[in-house]
């Protein structure tokens, strides 16, 4: 019988299966940020046990609130850091070199098709889009990850997403995986990787399959994972040049973790997006998904465009088609927040902070910020948020504040309007 | 290994997520300890107080499905753990939710929507009590008591007496 893609990941790297249908995995990279690993850190100092089992397997940043905003997130941050520093662990991004994990670590070429990746982060099931096996986990895992290098899961049994058609103008990849996720609500992929296939994957670019695969645990989903192809191995080209002699070479390569044709999938969904409009949550959960048309009007006080779903250099110039020449509404509050330094500078290159500063936006470093209600836009109770983020739940963004999810191009024309407003207008 | 069990209380709601258990503002606390007071505090479901007594007295929650979905934050089980609560009864668990549970020794039981249909039918104050090894929580009621068994795999299993985890791995790799 044929393999998924995961199945060959879990094949490759299998440790130990503690008891039929548990898998113990080698892992190959090991992400750390400040929020989840000072825990995970102070209780192995606490247990003696302060090691790490491969330094330059282990990736670190400080991402979730930087520069910290009180004393407390500053002790987080000097838990990481002195950690970093103690154990040698030569990617660790700090102030200045800091973007959000799942935006910079790509960036930087550390995710490969084939790698396994944990977390202690639920999205880290973004860095499916480079055809690898990634998934959040908690504390224990992510100490358990730091000392030993390995991590258990269950079967990897895998939902088909076959996505078909062609994507109208003014909508992309956050429409789309907004859609999905109303088809199948927000536990239709639980304890499954949602693999995403079909002729408007295979044309999407890097950024657009990351978006995709950042949602798939809003529907449950344990990672999301993209066939890696021709895109893949021309982003990744840069950083694997040892290995290869071009990027045919890679593409070649990358093959063998291909789906077989005959693999077996727990479950099968396929959506044509020929005709999709913008899409728009409107409740505390992300399957509470409506038209955009639906909640045209919907009046808002805070236009946020970052974070690891839609902070990246792409959703920036979406965004900025909108905002070029216009005015943000004067009731609203703009914030924008570049993913990383580097997608800052390119945007400052392109003269897209320009506009958007023009518009009337608030432009902060690369941080996670308001997304996790945490600094840089935290809601007052009963105000309405237009976001690119990924979590609608009651009190993300602040407690008592709403917060409907979107895509870049939509929030972009909901900053302008003042309420919800359907970008194609604009275009 | 330690007794698992005690009064019950139950969350009429499905999909009630990592946020709703613990806010992300919280994150902050290194100690586990400081979490206490905020158990539950942003769970929207009407006549739900988080200041409860029935709360502040429970080893075991009921719920319906998918319990514990949204982040990965193991502050989720630790909040239960420091409230006394080692035992979640559920009809289905967010994937990571359940295996911090056992991660940290402690159990996330899945049982059919039927049984839990039954346990939310039950008048009066409840109460559970687990039999790890047999497979078997016992809940007792103003009417008397329901047997209702429930799965865990040898590795689940090993994963509860050992106390966890790390502990286990520790050991073996
Ligand atoms: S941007 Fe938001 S969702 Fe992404 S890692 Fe940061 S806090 Fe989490």
């Amino acid at each position: 019988m044929g393999k998924t893609i995961t199945e060959k990941i879990f094949a490759s790297h299998l440790r130990d299966t503690p008891s039929p249908g548990n898998y113990v995995l080698d892992i190959d990279v090991v992400m750390c940020h400040e929020i989840t690993t000072p825990v995970a850190i102070r209780d192995l100092e606490d247990r003696g046990m302060d090691r790490v089992f491969d330094p330059a397997k282990i990736k670190a940043v400080i991402d979730h609130v930087t520069p910290s905003k009180d004393s407390k997130t500053a002790t987080q941050a000097k838990i990481l850091r002195d950690w970093a520093r103690r154990h040698g662990i030569r990617d660790f991004f700090d102030i200045g070199a800091n973007g959000v994990c799942h935006a910079l670590f790509p960036e930087k070429g550390f995710i490969r098709p084939g790698y396994t990746v944990i977390m202690g982060d639920s999205h880290t099931c973004t860095h499916g889009a480079f055809g690898a096996f990634a998934a959040g986990v908690g504390t224990t895992d992510l100490e358990v990850g730091i000392l030993k290098g390995v991590c258990s899961f269950r079967e990897p049994r895998s939902m088909l997403v076959e996505i078909s058609g062609e994507l109208p103008e003014g909508v992309g990849a956050k429409d789309v995986i907004l859609k999905l996720i109303r088809e199948i609500t927000v536990n239709g992929a639980t304890n499954m990787v949602m693999e995403f296939r079909g002729e408007v994957v295979e044309r999407m670019s890097m950024e657009a399959r990351m978006t995709l695969c950042n949602m798939a645990i809003e529907a449950g989903g344990t990672c999301g994972v993209c066939l890696p192809d021709r895109v893949t191995a021309e982003y990744l080209f840069p950083f694997m040049q040892d290995g290869f002699a071009s990027v045919d070479e890679m593409v070649e390569d990358f093959r063998r973790w291909h789906s077989d044709p005959d693999a077996e999938y727990e479950k099968e969904v396929r959506l044509d997006v020929s005709g999709l409009s913008p899409q728009v949550t409107w409740g505390y959960k992300p399957d509470e998904v409506k038209d955009v048309a639906d909640m045209t009007g919907t009046r808002v006080d805070q236009v946020y465009i970052g974070s690891c779903t839609n902070g990246r250099i792409e959703d920036l110039r979406a965004a900025a088609r909108i905002l070029a020449g216009r005015r943000i509404a004067p009731t609203v509050r703009g914030i924008l927040a570049p993913a990383t330094p580097k997608v800052y500078s390119q945007a400052l290159e392109e003269g897209i902070i320009r506009i958007f500063m023009d518009a009337g936006f608030c432009v902060t470093n690369p941080t996670c910020g308001a997304c996790l209600g945490m600094s840089n836009g935290v809601l007052a109770e009963g105000e309405v948020c237009a976001s690119t983020t990924n979590r609608n739940f009651n009190g993300r963004m602040g407690k008592g504040g709403m917060v409907h999810l979107m895509s870049p191009l939509t929030a972009a024309a909901t900053a302008v309007a003042g309420e919800i407003r359907d970008p194609r207008e604009m275009l | 290994m330690k007794e698992f069990g005690g009064r019950i209380v139950r969350l009429d709601r499905s999909d009630i997520n990592t946020d709703e258990i613990i806010p992300a503002k919280y994150l902050t606390e290194i100690s586990r300890e400081a979490l206490k007071p905020y158990l539950l505090e942003d769970l929207k479901l009407d006549g739900f107080d988080p200041a409860s007594d029935e709360l502040k007295q429970a080893g075991v929650i009921v719920t319906r499905a998918n319990f514990g979905c949204g982040s990965s934050r193991e502050h989720a089980v630790w909040v239960l753990e420091v409230n006394g609560i080692n035992v979640v009864v559920a009809e289905s668990f967010a994937r990571i939710f359940r295996q911090n549970m056992f991660n940290c020794g402690m159990l996330a039981v899945e049982l059919a929507a039927a049984d839990i249909d039954r346990i939310f039918s039950m008048k009066g104050d409840l109460s559970a009590a687990v039999d790890v090894d047999r497979g078997i929580i016992t809940v007792s009621g103003a009417d008397g008591s329901l047997d209702f068994s429930f799965s865990l795999n040898d590795f689940e299993r090993d994963l509860v007496k050992a106390g966890g985890w790390l502990a286990y791995a520790d050991k073996k790799y």
